[in-house]
């Protein structure tokens, strides 16, 4: 078994006139690849109607519909996590609510708002309950502002994750930017925070002190928006010696733990 | 096989690398099938003057120089640069490398175009790396800009026998260039595979489609970078035996026996 934890799919609303290739192209990779999970989001209408990391309620509604939809149209391979723009509590609180029982198996929050922010509390507190992970992009150390999102990084994320003990989250693409190892000496001591490594980033390095800081119990394999990074990834750990127990925790033991219960069975 | 062009042995000022010594190198290369690498001495990108790393870069590959090719680094805006350049091709080097943004020299500017020409009149290429790092992840004191396209067109214009690899671009900086020039300016261009991605969105297959599978090679930017990021890309291509093979190695060997054939004056044998 092999579960992507970090997967994203389109639809006719996002700006790719390709959508439906693009989607057949990460099916078809995934294949190739072996994952047999593919849990993902979409990210509203991806700036068509608003923006990526700031998507309207609308973009949510409609996003995590068409989610749910591919979920049954691909059953037991695909798997949604609900989005959510934490400044629309009620939206967002009442989409976690209805999408979990419609069978979603976790809560996607991009940068919307900081991590740290009790906005969050709220969305947290619902997870934890519901026995649903946090899927929360970060950017690696973040030192500055970027345009078009609110980022977090893991410092603020452990801020949140330390008010909610109950709940779990998973720190995003280590491996998509920013200074993974400022990130890594962040989560040392956070036990409610998983490592997920997808990302275009293949540093070398990286994975080793993943499992040095985290250990195997704390890392999930993922690929984001490049499959062949994953795969690299995913090799580059069956090289390390780790023992088949640990690398079948990264593969999939992991995350069979972190999601509802049944989730990928 | 497979011919490695983006290399390095040496540390990296703003991060640890794990045994970034020729016999590391050559570990991750017989673990993941790579035949032979081109070789540049990763510290000399910032030095004043390479000569010394030159050296040093030719002593440690000396015990492996079957299969380790040492890559001189060339800073043009020294004085008596052409000795290095010289001493590159004496020793058999396959190219040469230099890091105008690292080095501080306007990256189209008199140096570099001075440097292309010589490199061309000498028979070897200019290996260029657009960055050595993802921008969002570069120390503060980091602020080398990647290498503009528009640097990398203006080279290639400058004189016919001028043949550049360049090195971790990813899919824009390729259009960028190989559209922004003519047939046969872009024919002196080649590309490594590391930093352009594959599926979904798949930027190498849709590249060899449009710019041309001739126009692209091997490279992995070990020690920067885990070597199995372009195996990976090569693998979920699904190519055919003899397509996969002209990126491995077989467009590299054309692209360098052409580059010979057009320099010969006409008339030689």
């Amino acid at each position: 078994m092999l579960i992507d934890v970090h997967a994203h799919f389109y639809t006719e609303r996002s700006p790719y006139a390709n959508w439906r290739e693009l989607n057949a192209a990460r099916l078809e990779a995934g294949r190739r690849i072996g994952i047999t999970a593919h849990v993902a989001s979409m990210l509203g209408s991806w700036g068509v109607r608003s923006p990526v990391y700031f998507p309207s309620e609308d973009d949510v509604h409609q996003a995590n519909g068409r989610m749910l939809a591919l979920c049954h149209e691909h059953r037991g391979l695909v798997f949604g996590y609900c989005l959510v723009n934490p400044n629309y509590t009620d939206h967002a609180l009442g989409e976690i609510e209805t999408r979990a029982t419609a069978g979603m198996v976790g809560i996607k929050l991009a940068a919307s708002r900081r991590a740290d922010d009790p906005l969050l509390d709220p969305i947290a507190a619902l997870a934890a309950g519901r026995g649903l992970p946090i899927l929360h992009h970060v950017w690696q150390h973040r030192r500055r502002e970027w345009p078009g999102q609110e980022a977090s990084d893991a410092v603020e994320l452990a801020g949140l994750a330390g008010r909610h003990p109950r709940a779990r989250f998973i720190l995003a693409h280590l491996g998509g930017g920013g200074d993974w190892a400022h990130s890594l000496r962040v989560l040392r001591d956070v036990p409610n925070v998983w490592v997920d490594l997808s990302g275009s980033g293949i540093d070398t390095g990286m994975l080793e002190h993943a499992l040095e800081a985290v250990g195997a119990g704390r890392l999930l394999w993922g690929a984001d928006v490049t499959l062949d990074t994953g795969l690299a990834k995913l090799r580059y750990l069956e090289s390390l010696g780790l023992s088949d127990a640990d690398l079948a925790r990264i593969r999939h033991g992991n995350a069979e733990a972190l999601f509802p219960r049944g989730s990928f069975r | 096989m497979t011919i490695d062009v983006a290399t390095f042995v040496g540390g990296y000022p703003f991060r640890h690398l794990p045994d970034p010594t020729p016999t590391g190198l050559l570990q991750q290369m017989d673990r993941t099938g790579i035949a032979t690498a081109w070789v540049g001495h990763l510290p000399s990108a910032w030095h004043r003057d390479p000569a010394d790393a030159n050296a040093e870069l030719a002593e440690l590959l000396r015990p492996h120089e079957q299969r380790l090719r040492g890559v001189a680094t060339i800073h043009p805006a020294l004085p008596r640069w052409e000795d290095d350049l010289r001493m590159a091709r004496e020793v058999g080097a396959p190219a040469v490398r230099a890091y105008p943004t690292c080095q501080g020299l306007d990256a189209a500017g008199p140096e570099m175009r001075g440097l292309i020409g010589a490199a061309a009149a000498a028979g070897l290429p200019l290996i260029l790396t657009v960055r050595f790092e993802d921008v969002r992840q570069r120390h503060p004191l980091d602020l080398v800009p990647d290498l503009p396209a528009a640097a990398i067109r203006a080279l290639a214009r400058v004189d016919p026998q001028a043949r550049l690899i360049v090195t971790h671009a990813d899919r824009a900086v390729v259009e960028e260039v190989h559209f922004g020039l003519t047939p046969a300016e872009a024919r002196r261009i080649l590309w490594d595979i590391s930093w352009i991605w594959g599926p979904p969105e798949d930027h190498l297959r849709l590249l060899l489609g449009t710019v041309g599978l001739a126009r692209f090679t091997f490279g992995t930017g070990m020690p920067l970078r885990i070597p199995d990021g372009a195996i990976a890309k090569l693998d979920l291509l699904e190519l055919p035996s003899d397509e996969r093979e002209r990126i491995t190695s077989g467009n590299l060997q054309q692209w360098l026996l052409q580059a010979s054939d057009e320099r010969l004056p006409s008339g030689s044998p």
